[in-house]
């Protein structure tokens, strides 16, 4: 029985993940499918989206894992994985879990869903996976600072019209536009 | 009140609202994945006027949820009060956002957008969540250094209406029109640089526009409730506690519940600066009575309200209960009344003292009835009375309920 399955269920799966892939969506379609994400939120829940809230978390897990006790030392993380608290137990948590499961399905569906690494045309690989690391880190680390990023402040800060929230999707841009010029060759 | 937002937890239990937010997840994710932002070059390529889709979906989406979010307060159907404003901590706001900034156009993605990324199995939007998980220990290790500036230029709960000194309804047509002329300005640079002819974009984007700019006429013109049409909405319920008295607290619940190291007790005294200063109760705090909506504000975005009685004080009860009303109104949760106020608390607790004395004649409605010999404000013994020293007998009505809507934004 389980031979006779088999191939049957290689081919479905194989169906899954080579579907032609689809273009992405009008970007004012795409923002009013999103805005009413953010709105059933704010309604339901009285919680706007965040994603970098998430990556808190994930390290302060970690962090128990490899060195139990050094969080309770760690003042900016012990109130969310301090004691015998777990870091994982938050909504936060949940909505970022949601965000991976989403995308996922909707590049299945779509035929997105493949390993590939995106670049610029003029740089190596190697350049783009240590740029996107380097990336990776500098925004979060400001996205602390900030108590939020794109998602938490910008978006969900700015819809609630939040000055502060404002300020930041501000600087956010503002410094975003006044590098992109000189690192064009990471891009063009 | 208002019916949302909604109390998650006590309507599906935990495991149920976590279940809500995995789903608001799920759908947040699948709009950022259909919208392209799984891909870094489509986000880079907003830095360089060629594709404006990052600045087109942002604030599509801004303003599609600010305008249904204010329709539905302006209704009554939500209280903005119960919704997570994300306070204003001005320049750790602004240099982070310029620090994220770099982060964007090095790495081209956001949290958000990276985490789509790697679920569609994009190498790069790996990298990135990787390198976000160092971003966060490099930060929560030197937080220690720079605690002062992290914590620093806060201003609460901060609008742009504060900000502005414009309504709520102005300020979301301000918005409305910034957007609408940033995606005009975004599409003529598309046009110059991206190389897109200028009839390329959908047609029922006009409509769309059009119909969010009568919206935003729509809540300017039916405005916001004031805090008198929140109580009148709950006036019938709220007047009825009152009249059972199971709101006004006694003089001996009080002393107990702040003798209470468990229970955390905010004392708010509403009298005048005069009586004030004669005395008032150890750990009372004088409050304006034209002052109470800020009052309100504070309240709600303390992240302990839900642990924590606040308790009115006036001389009797008058002005103790309008400020209860005005709080209550405001969805603050677990505020009582000193019942008898002052004068009640002071017939118990300075009893013995000779230099506080009761007042001969008749004395006017909410006005002290007693003298004293010198101001001293907090320096009474009735003002800090030892507990032990008194045989207490009360019959306890605070019940504490967490307040609706969160406490924390997504980001902490």
């Amino acid at each position: 029985m389980t031979t006779a399955s088999q191939p049957e269920k290689t081919t479905f799966l194989k169906k899954l993940f080579n579907r032609p892939e689809q273009e992405y969506a009008d970007p004012y379609l795409g923002g009013i499918l999103l805005g009413l994400v953010l709105f059933a939120s704010l309604f339901i829940t009285g919680s706007g989206l965040g994603a970098s809230g998430g990556y808190s978390r994930y390290v302060a897990f970690i962090e128990d894992i490899i060195a139990p006790g050094h969080i309770d030392q760690v003042p900016y993380l012990i109130h969310i994985a301090g004691g015998e608290l777990n870091p994982l137990d938050n909504w936060i948590v949940m909505v970022t879990t949601g965000v991976l499961l989403g995308g996922f399905v909707s590049g299945l569906l779509h035929g997105r869903a493949r390993i590939e690494l995106i670049k610029g045309p003029r740089i190596s690989n190697t350049t783009r996976l240590v740029m996107a690391f380097i990336g990776g880190t500098i925004f979060t680390f400001g996205a602390r600072m900030a108590r939020g990023c794109t998602s938490g402040q910008a978006l969900s800060g700015g819809a609630v019209l939040s000055a502060g929230s404002w300020a930041i999707a501000f600087a956010i841009f503002g410094s975003a536009y006044a590098l992109a010029y000189f690192v064009r060759k990471l891009w063009l | 009140m208002t019916p949302f937002p909604l109390d998650l937890a006590a309507l599906f239990g935990k495991a149920g609202m976590y279940l809500v937010f995995l789903l608001i997840g799920f759908f947040f994710g699948y709009t950022l994945e259909i919208s392209g932002f799984n891909k870094s070059t489509l986000l880079a390529g907003q830095f360089y006027f060629r594709d404006s889709r990052v600045i087109k979906v942002m604030f599509t989406a801004i303003i599609t949820a600010m305008v249904l979010i204010f329709l539905a307060t302006g209704l009554g159907l939500l209280d903005y009060n119960l919704i997570w404003v994300p306070p204003t901590y001005l320049w750790p706001g602004i240099v982070g956002g310029l620090i994220m900034g770099v982060g964007f156009i090095l790495g081209g993605f956001c949290p958000g957008t990276s985490l789509v990324s790697a679920a569609t199995f994009k190498l790069d939007g790996i990298a990135f969540v990787a390198g976000g998980l160092v971003g966060v220990f490099l930060f929560s290790e030197t937080e220690k250094f720079y605690d002062a500036f992290f914590n620093g230029s806060y201003y609460g709960r901060l609008t742009l209406m504060d900000v502005l000194h414009i309504s709520t309804g102005q300020a979301v047509l301000l918005v409305l029109i910034v957007a609408l002329g940033l995606f005009w300005v975004a599409e003529k640079l598309e046009q110059l640089y991206g190389g897109k002819a200028p009839s390329t974009g959908s047609k029922p984007r006009y409509a769309a526009w059009f119909g969010t700019l009568a919206l935003g006429l729509v809540i300017l013109t039916i405005g916001q409730p004031t805090n008198a049409d929140k109580w009148n909405r709950i006036a019938s319920e709220k007047e009825a506690l009152l009249k059972e008295r199971s709101v006004q607290i006694s003089p001996a619940e009080l002393l107990t519940s702040i003798a209470d190291d468990q229970l955390r007790v905010i004392m708010l005294d509403v009298r005048s600066e005069r009586d004030y200063n004669l005395f008032h109760i150890h750990g009372a705090r004088r409050v304006d009575m034209n002052n109470m909506l800020a009052i309100a504000e504070e309240l709600l975005i303390d992240p302990k309200i839900g642990e924590t009685v606040t308790v009115l004080m006036s001389n009797d009860e008058v002005a103790a209960t309008e400020a209860w009303k005005v709080l209550v109104a405001e969805e603050v949760p677990n505020v009582y009344i000193l019942e008898g106020g002052i004068n009640e608390w002071l017939s118990i607790f300075a009893m013995d003292d000779p230099n506080i004395t009761p007042k001969d004649g008749p004395v006017g409605e909410d006005e002290l009835r007693y003298n004293f010999s010198v101001a001293l404000g907090d320096k009474w013994e009735a003002a800090d009375p030892f507990i032990h020293e008194w045989e207490l007998e009360f019959e306890p009505k605070i019940k504490l309920e967490k307040k609706r809507g969160p406490t924390a934004g997504g980001c902490g």
